[in-house]
């Protein structure tokens, strides 16, 4: 994994050193690991209930952790959650909801708005908008402060296969245009296996770690995830109420995992 | 010609919508109906206590509906906020105060006054109160404008920004408090509700924006203060609830105007 020997000389975006989560008393993570640096796209993959979302809402100080999470001082997070709860109380055109928190002008919106493929629609309720267009609009929103690095939840979550492929080669072209990091949580496994440097395989802990192709052939991953199809089909039929019956999935026999921190 | 006492009692309705079309909207957005209920409900044992301690009025409402709003709050942030929690909170609140009022040495209490407001009493002193108030809240909400909204629509978002969107909760929860100490006399404990959700809610059927929604929720309080007011010396009505029946009519007009707008007659 040449490309995690790098951080040697650049400041890791954000570091984690042994975080756990608990909502309650039930424990979503336990010992965590984990670090991104500038210009990397990590993936997290691992079945529902995994933490998956909770580790990217813990990395981006949301939730109350116990280890220490540290951020590169004054890094710009770009967020795109799993969803927008909307109320029909409040009235929001998208060229509003792209000035919160600061405002920026009108045609620097309407720039941003093309970038990620959308007509200039800021007089359009951000409730009347499809799903599509919900994820360009929030996606937007996000460049618009010109993160550091762009942490996205299941970004394609009700897109279309077409959909689901044209928003990662959205990310892909953001990234090679600014250099930003991307972090983001997916259930698109075969999508995944060619757009991310590094992905880490999530079932309460790090199962496994590594590039694409390490992971894909790590025993952790094909125990939560099965063989043949790389998973993709898999993953729908896993059964997270029986999580614990994986017994390959523990934490002593990753070595992938081992490797990825020696990096 | 307009007496002495009624420019006093517009200027007062006037004041207090400048603090109900923002906070109002909020409280529409949030769904802190009940909320504000009970804080308003308390009020009244606030009135009590200032009574029995011979304190001001507004101070001993202030004290306590900040006090419970807090509690209501703290409920909140457990994710105990159920109606029938704020139920229990609210009218045991209430109850309390009545109880509590008629234990208050000698003076015979108005409680109607308290209860619906005595808007056509209002004093110099207490107009002081009301605009003091009133400009505060305004202006406290235009300064954390962009963080109050990011936080309502989703308080990941604002996290990710870097607002703490339990902050921004604490501003509205304060000022809350603060809209039922200065609005007491104008509406009462009763009315409090309804003038920070009816305007908010008529502004709703026709802004497109957040900020416009605010302007327009300030303006129907105008209105609403105004013509309930004339409304009430013309037909010699209570004038707290005549102000509320002026605010319920607009709502109405509105929703009839948003609805032939979006269902053109073909």
């Amino acid at each position: 994994m040449p490309h995690l020997r790098s951080g040697a000389c650049v400041m890791s975006l954000i570091t984690a050193r042994d975080i756990s989560v608990a909502h309650g008393r039930r424990v979503v993570l336990e010992h965590v690991d984990f670090k991104i640096d500038p210009g990397e796209i990590v993936t997290i993959v691992g079945p529902n209930g995994s933490g998956k979302s909770t580790l990217l809402r813990a990395l981006l100080g949301i939730l109350p952790v116990s280890g220490t999470i540290t951020r590169k001082p004054g890094l710009v997070v770009g967020y795109v959650p799993q969803k927008l709860a909307l109320d029909g109380s409040l009235p929001m055109p998208v060229g509003s909801f792209l000035n919160l928190p600061s405002p920026h002008p009108v045609n620097e919106r309407a720039d941003v708005l093309r970038q990620v493929g959308l007509p200039d629609l800021q007089h359009r309720q951000i409730a009347e908008l499809s799903g599509g267009q919900l994820q360009r609009v929030l996606l937007a929103r996000a460049l618009l402060s010109k993160p550091d690095i762009l942490v996205l939840d299941e970004p394609t979550q009700g897109l279309d296969q077409m959909g689901e492929a044209a928003f990662y080669q959205l990310i892909e072209a953001v990234r090679s245009q600014t250099g930003v990091a991307v972090l983001m949580v997916s259930h698109d496994l075969h999508v995944v296996m060619s757009a991310s440097d590094r992905v880490i395989c999530l079932n309460g802990h790090v199962c496994c770690e590594g590039t694409p192709h390490v992971v894909r052939d790590a025993p952790e991953y094909r125990a939560l995830f099965g063989h043949g199809t790389q998973g993709a089909l898999a993953l729908y039929q896993h059964d997270h109420d029986h999580d614990h019956e994986h017994a390959g999935c523990d934490h002593d026999l990753s070595a992938t995992k081992d490797t990825a921190d020696a990096g | 010609m307009l007496d002495d006492f009624l420019v006093r009692a517009a200027l007062a309705g006037v004041g207090l919508s400048i603090a109900t079309g923002p906070l109002g909207s909020f409280v529409v957005w949030r769904r802190l109906a009940y909320f504000g209920d009970a804080t308003a409900h308390a009020a009244i044992l606030g009135v009590a206590l200032a009574l029995l301690m011979s304190l001001p009025i507004w101070l001993g409402t202030l004290v306590v509906a900040l006090a419970m709003a807090l509690a209501v709050s703290w409920m909140a942030s457990r994710g105990q906020s159920s109606d029938t929690g704020l139920g229990v909170l609210s009218y045991s609140a209430l109850s309390a105060g009545l109880v509590a009022i008629s234990f208050a040495p000698g003076v015979r209490v108005d409680l109607a006054a308290f209860l619906f407001g005595d808007i056509l009493a209002v004093t110099r002193a207490d107009l002081a109160v009301v605009w003091a108030g009133a400009l505060s809240i305004a202006g406290l909400i235009w300064w954390r404008w962009s963080r109050l909204l990011l936080s309502t629509l989703s308080p990941d978002l604002a996290a990710a920004s870097g607002i703490n969107p339990a902050r921004e909760g604490m501003v509205l929860t304060l000022s809350l408090a603060v809209v039922v100490a200065v609005s007491l006399k104008v509406v009462g404990a009763l009315l409090i509700g309804a003038m920070l959700i009816i305007p908010a809610a008529a502004a709703r059927q026709v802004a497109m924006t957040p900020f416009a929604m605010v302007v327009l929720a300030v303006v129907i309080g105008w209105c609403a203060s105004l013509s309930g007011l004339l409304g009430s010396l013309w037909y010699d009505t209570p004038a707290g609830p005549s102000i509320i029946v002026a605010a319920g009519l607009i709502y109405l007009a509105l929703t009839i105007v948003a609805a032939a707008r979006r269902r053109p007659v073909d």
